[in-house]
């Protein structure tokens, strides 16, 4: 909300400078989100008073002003603007003086200037040039009141407060609201407008009715009635202050209202009370396929629940959101029926929202403003309208009050202070504060206690800690120490999966692995990508009701697509070799209730092996960097895996392996199937891995030490011929079931010539050892033995020359 | 035997002499001083002779013994500064044609997402100040982060809250499933599940349905904290943030307490460290007020707390919500916020 300082100190003698008034207010809760300054660049430029125009005896669109700066003193200038007259006070600005170019919207000094063969001493400024609007059509025309000689920067200077005002605090979304702060804050006075106007003889009652016929929605609706007003333009303090706001003054009526809203915060309607059919009105809801046309011509269809504003016969208004051309205040209104009413949050929240209308009012209608603002500012609007649009008001309002309740009283104790702050105030501090607010206070010295009741306007106001913050809001939050938990720290428990996930992520970078981020919210498009098909994930993954594009209308099921995706992105990178993860949720819906949200680990490696260099690129990347990766990873958490075969979709289906601890499957490695790569544009030899955690964890984080070895091992190299079918894994199997063989390792794979076809050899070192006494050659002769004749027996091997 | 001694000694010496490389020198050794050697021999020979003889002949032995053994010691430390020194020579040599300028071998070197470092920091500070972390889900029912934290249907609260919601609706035709809007609905479901004293910390996802530009985005990252105990204060809570804010920004940052309205929190506060680029003199980067704001924070609202089943009377807390995404933004000079999620190496690899 944009507010003047000015108009603010029209209800509070403060004299601080807007900077520190500003800051005050910021540390209190309503907080000055920037403000802008007018005239602080004004320096030398004063009020004049154009005493005499001739045309340039050289030009003549050029005049030669002659100005009264006060005084004694004149200038003579040199002016091009269409508006120039005698008579008119101006803002003269003397050489020298910093000016805004209209051309360039760019400060500049005002220079000495010779115009067509006339020393000009200085110029009249238009309103660009002063930098207070777009204005630059003739010179800025000062009111005729305007004191000659007096700097322009006094009289016209102003800040514009940038507030931003929390939704508890509906009674600072006004200049009452909000000089009523500066003046507990700053300690000063406050002036409310004077509310007292003559009356006519005539009741308003004799003339008009009000009745509330859903005082579920209207707690309060209150009315006056003016007649013999004339429509006409607003006094120029009344457009000022509008402008002041942003507000385009439109009529006296129209402005009133305007202006009393942002004066006191309620919103105000104005019928045309000869519009009104049978003088009355009905607050009521909305009839089925009621319809109302509003001011801009457009018939809106209203619904069953929303609240009208209505006449004997039809809606005259939407309550709380706007007017309807049909009771519209026009150039010939002659009598006005004023509203000032209350309505529920909720409704004209909702309505608004339908509508699609906000408005000042609507945003003040949502927030819960007392029906016991009504009455001032009805009283403030009707004596404005009696006294500027001449018109008579009749004798007294209407007020109908069905949703009446009484202030309840809070009660708070110094020790809650003490409680809740860690500093105690006094009962006079507390007493002393909530009184500047308008709190009537029953302070209780010996009990330490104040019986508080809030005003009128306070509605954020029920329980005790309300009032504790206002104490210390008001008495700076820096009267508050600072201390550490004294606390013993509590007994935690935390989940293995936050440190596991931070180490993994640690082991990736190390791989030379950078770790990406991206949305939880991916699009169809990008989860059909990853089946060969193109087919859609089954089962549907979560789906969002309202998503901002279809590009974030799911939950991720997966992390794959992201990745893919963000690989692709980089493939320009490619023949340097990538190496990219994320570890983060993915979302699998289960029935009727929450998703799962398990924690995935998902890599993948592109291209070669390390970066090109001077003395020869990596290899391309294989099959076997992904399993390594992976087997690296689980050796860090003292772990293995087996990789059998598998078939997920996304992967070619023979190079890839499901990871599996335990006999539960926690992951899966593999080449990206083709098709899949071709969908996200990236060239073959894409492998990725993927690694769920919480499955992962179960099977990390304990561990034994085991004794280095005391007696010596024993090495035996064997090379095996078997059929090519037989897996590595089988044999290891095989070997590692056998007492004493503590390690068995893989050092060559051969088919070709030097095997028959069909079969290939496989070459292992076997470690032998106990671990209470040295071997003998025989015993380990024996064990090997015992070990060829299972692998011949199980998988026809033979031992290889 | 004497004489025999004698030659074998001339032997070896003249042999050693000739020695050019270490495996010849132990080739040497064993011939000579080896257990097997001649030398060996004889001395383990001395046993059968005569006593006076043997005197004699074991005395010389011994001498001949040490004096070989001398000159191998001698021999062996000449040819290892020999070897070191060619070492040296061929480094010369080659660097007379080599450039040592030339790159290096590439070494992979990965690195850990500016965001999710953030995280961490933010989290290994509040944890060695005793809070614990907990994660939950980014799921979320709208009970948990709207009625449980004093924000009913309807609160004006929602409406800067703007929501996604899940494609799901319940028995009586409700949507009862968002993406949770804050990580505060973490703290509601601790408060709930949890018996005090409760101390944690909740980094994750928070979504809202905003359109994306530099400085919004749909998902976005908070770290959310709780501290529920008999006794603790606002002094408490500033204090933790002093003490967070020292840490995190340095000793020399000061850190501003202000008022502010939070539906879960009373009183509310809003925390505020000086800018570093202006010092409190207003810029661009602070938006002229000369601080940047770090964490919404307050006293948890009682009925927050009853509501979980904690008593209000008896116990009090305090709650935070630090915004992570900013705090890479302002110290790196990050203006526009999508670079974080859009994945781009030549991005992601300056962090
Ligand atoms: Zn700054």
């Amino acid at each position: 909300m944009k507010v003047s300082y000015n108009w603010l100190k029209q209800y509070v003698d403060v004299k601080l400078p807007a900077q520190e008034i500003a800051d005050r207010l910021t540390m209190a809760g309503l907080e000055v989100k920037g403000s802008q300054t007018i005239g602080g660049d004004w320096e030398g430029i004063v009020i004049g008073q154009m005493i005499a125009v001739d045309k340039h005896h050289n030009a003549d669109r050029l005049s030669l002003v002659t100005i009264d700066l006060g005084g004694e003193k004149q200038e003579t200038v040199v002016c091009g603007a269409p508006n120039c007259a005698a008579g008119i006070k101006v803002a003269f600005a003397p050489v020298g003086s910093t000016l805004i170019n209209p051309h360039t919207n760019q400060p500049e000094k005002l220079k000495p200037a010779k115009i067509r063969g006339v020393v000009s001493a200085g110029m009249a400024c238009s309103e660009k040039e002063l930098g207070v609007s777009e204005n630059h059509e003739g010179i800025l025309v000062l009111p005729p009141d305007a004191p000659i000689g007096k700097p322009l920067n006094e009289y016209l200077g102003d800040t514009i407060f940038n507030f931003e005002v929390t939704p508890n605090r509906p009674d600072c979304l006004s200049i009452i609201g909000l000089a009523r702060e500066i003046a507990v804050l700053t300690g000063t006075n406050l002036h409310l407008p004077d509310l007292i106007y003559p009356e006519s003889d005539r009741s308003i009652t004799q003339d008009a009715t009000v009745e509330i016929l859903d005082p579920d929605l209207c707690p309060r609706y209150c009315a006056s009635l003016i007649t013999g007003v004339k429509i006409a333009e607003s006094p120029e303090w009344l457009k000022k202050w509008l402008l002041s706001y942003g507000m385009r003054p439109i009529n006296n009526i129209v402005d009133i209202t305007n202006f009393v809203m942002l004066e006191w915060g309620q919103p105000l309607h104005a019928f045309d009370f000869t519009k009104l059919t049978g003088r009355g009105i009905v607050v009521r809801r909305a009839r089925r396929e009621e319809k109302i046309t509003s001011l801009d011509g457009v018939e809106r269809q209203l619904a069953r629940d929303m609240l009208v504003i209505a006449d004997k016969e039809q809606a005259v208004a939407v309550a709380g959101i706007m007017g309807g051309a049909n009771s519209e205040v026009s150039d010939d209104t002659t009598s006005i029926l004023l509203e000032s009413a209350s309505f529920k949050p909720t409704s004209v929240h909702y309505t608004g929202r339908i509508l699609g209308m906000p408005s000042e009012a609507c945003v003040r209608f949502e927030r819960s403003l007392s029906p016991e603002l009504t009455i001032p500012a009805l009283k403030r609007a009707t004596k404005l309208i009696a006294e500027l649009g001449g018109g008579q008001a009749a004798k007294g309002i209407i007020d109908v009050y069905p949703g009446k309740q009484e202030r309840k009283s809070v009660r708070i104790t110094t020790a809650e202070t003490k409680r809740v702050l860690g500093v105690e105030f006094t009962v006079d501090e507390v007493a002393a504060t909530l009184n500047s607010l308008g709190f009537e206070c029953q302070p209780n010295v010996s009990t330490g206690s104040v019986i508080a009741k809030a005003p009128y306007w306070r509605s954020d106001i029920s329980i005790p800690v309300d009032l504790v913050e206002e104490v210390a809001r008001v008495r700076s939050y820096d009267r508050i120490p600072t201390t550490l938990l004294a606390e013993p720290i509590p007994k935690h428990d935390p989940a293995p999966i936050t440190g596991f996930k931070r180490k993994m992520r640690q082991a990736l970078a190390g791989y030379g692995f950078q770790e990406i981020a991206s949305y939880s919210m991916v699009g169809m498009d990008s989860l059909t990508r990853l089946s060969p098909q193109s087919k859609k994930p089954q089962p549907l993954p979560v789906r969002i009701s309202n998503p901002m594009t279809i590009d974030q209308e799911y939950l991720r099921p997966t992390l794959r697509g992201n990745l893919l995706a963000a690989l692709s992105v980089n493939r320009a990178f490619l023949e340097d070799g990538l190496r990219l993860f994320e570890a983060g949720k993915v979302y699998l819906p289960k029935d009727a209730d929450l998703p799962d949200e398990p924690d995935m680990l998902c890599g993948a490696i592109a291209g070669r092996r390390g970066e090109r260099w001077w003395q020869g690129d990596g290899e391309p990347v294989d099959f076997f960097d992904a399993k390594g990766i992976v087997e690296g990873l689980l050796a860090q958490f003292n772990t293995t895996a087996r990789f059998d075969p598998a078939n997920d979709e996304s992967l070619h289906p023979a190079r890839q392996a499901a990871v599996t601890i335990g006999g539960k499957q926690v992951g899966v490695v593999g080449e990206l199937h083709p098709a899949v790569a071709g969908h996200f544009e990236l060239p073959g030899g894409v492998y990725l891995f993927e690694l769920n955690l919480p499955a992962l964890v179960l099977h990390t984080g304990f561990m034994m030490y085991q004794p280095i070895p005391k007696f010596p091992a024993t090495i035996r190299d064997i090379a095996l011929v078997v059929d090519v079918t037989v897996p590595h894994q089988k044999i290891v199997d095989i070997v590692r079931a056998v007492s004493l063989v503590i390690d068995v390792s893989l050092f060559d794979v051969y088919a070709g010539e030097q095997v028959p076809a069909g079969k290939k050899s496989l070459a292992y070192r076997l470690t032998f050892q106990s671990p209470n006494r040295t071997l003998t050659d025989e015993e380990v002769n024996r064990v090997q033995q015992q070990i060829l004749n299972r692998l011949v027996a199980e998988v026809d091997a033979s031992l290889r020359g | 035997m004497i004489q025999r001694l004698e030659g074998l000694n001339q032997n070896a010496l003249r042999e050693l002499d000739a020695i050019k490389d270490t495996p010849t020198l132990e080739q040497w050794r064993i011939r000579y001083l080896g257990r097997k050697s001649e030398l060996t021999g004889m001395l383990r020979g001395l046993a059968d002779l005569p006593l006076e003889e043997r005197k004699n002949a074991g005395a010389f032995a011994n001498r001949i013994k040490a004096g070989l053994e001398s000159a191998f010691e001698q021999k062996n430390g000449a040819l290892k500064a020999e070897s070191q020194s060619q070492v040296l020579r061929t480094g010369e040599a080659e660097a007379a044609h080599g450039d040592i300028t030339l790159p290096g071998r590439p070494c992979p070197s990965g690195r850990l997402h500016p965001i999710m470092e953030t995280y961490r920091e933010i989290c290994d500070i509040f944890v060695s100040l005793g809070f614990q972390i907990v994660e939950s889900n980014d799921v979320e029912l709208d009970y948990y982060n709207f009625e449980a934290l004093n924000i009913p249907a309807e609160h004006p609260a929602r409406d800067s809250m703007s929501t996604f919601w899940v494609d799901y609706e319940n028995d009586r035709g409700e949507r009862t499933m968002l993406l949770r809007t804050h990580t505060t609905c973490v703290s509601a479901r601790v408060i709930h599940t949890m018996k005090p004293p409760i101390r944690v910390i909740a980094p994750g996802h928070v979504f809202r349905y905003e359109a994306t530009d530099a400085t919004h985005l749909p998902m976005f990252n908070q770290v959310d904290g709780l501290a529920v105990d008999k006794g603790i204060t606002m002094a408490d809570l500033k204090g933790v943030f002093y003490e967070f804010a020292r840490r995190f920004y340095g000793p020399e940052r000061r850190v501003r307490f202000r008022c502010d309205y939070f539906p879960f929190v009373e009183p509310g506060v809003e925390v505020a460290v000086e800018c570093a680029v202006c010092h409190g003199g207003g810029c661009r980067l602070c938006g002229s007020s000369g601080w940047i704001e770090i964490a919404g924070a307050g006293m948890t609202h009682p009925k927050v707390l009853e509501r979980g089943g904690i008593d209000p009377n008896e116990y009090t807390s305090f709650a935070f919500g630090i915004g992570v995404d900013r705090i890479p933004m302002l110290r790196y000079g990050i203006d526009d916020m999508r670079l974080f999620f859009g994945n781009d190496l030549r991005f992601l690899k300056q962090f």
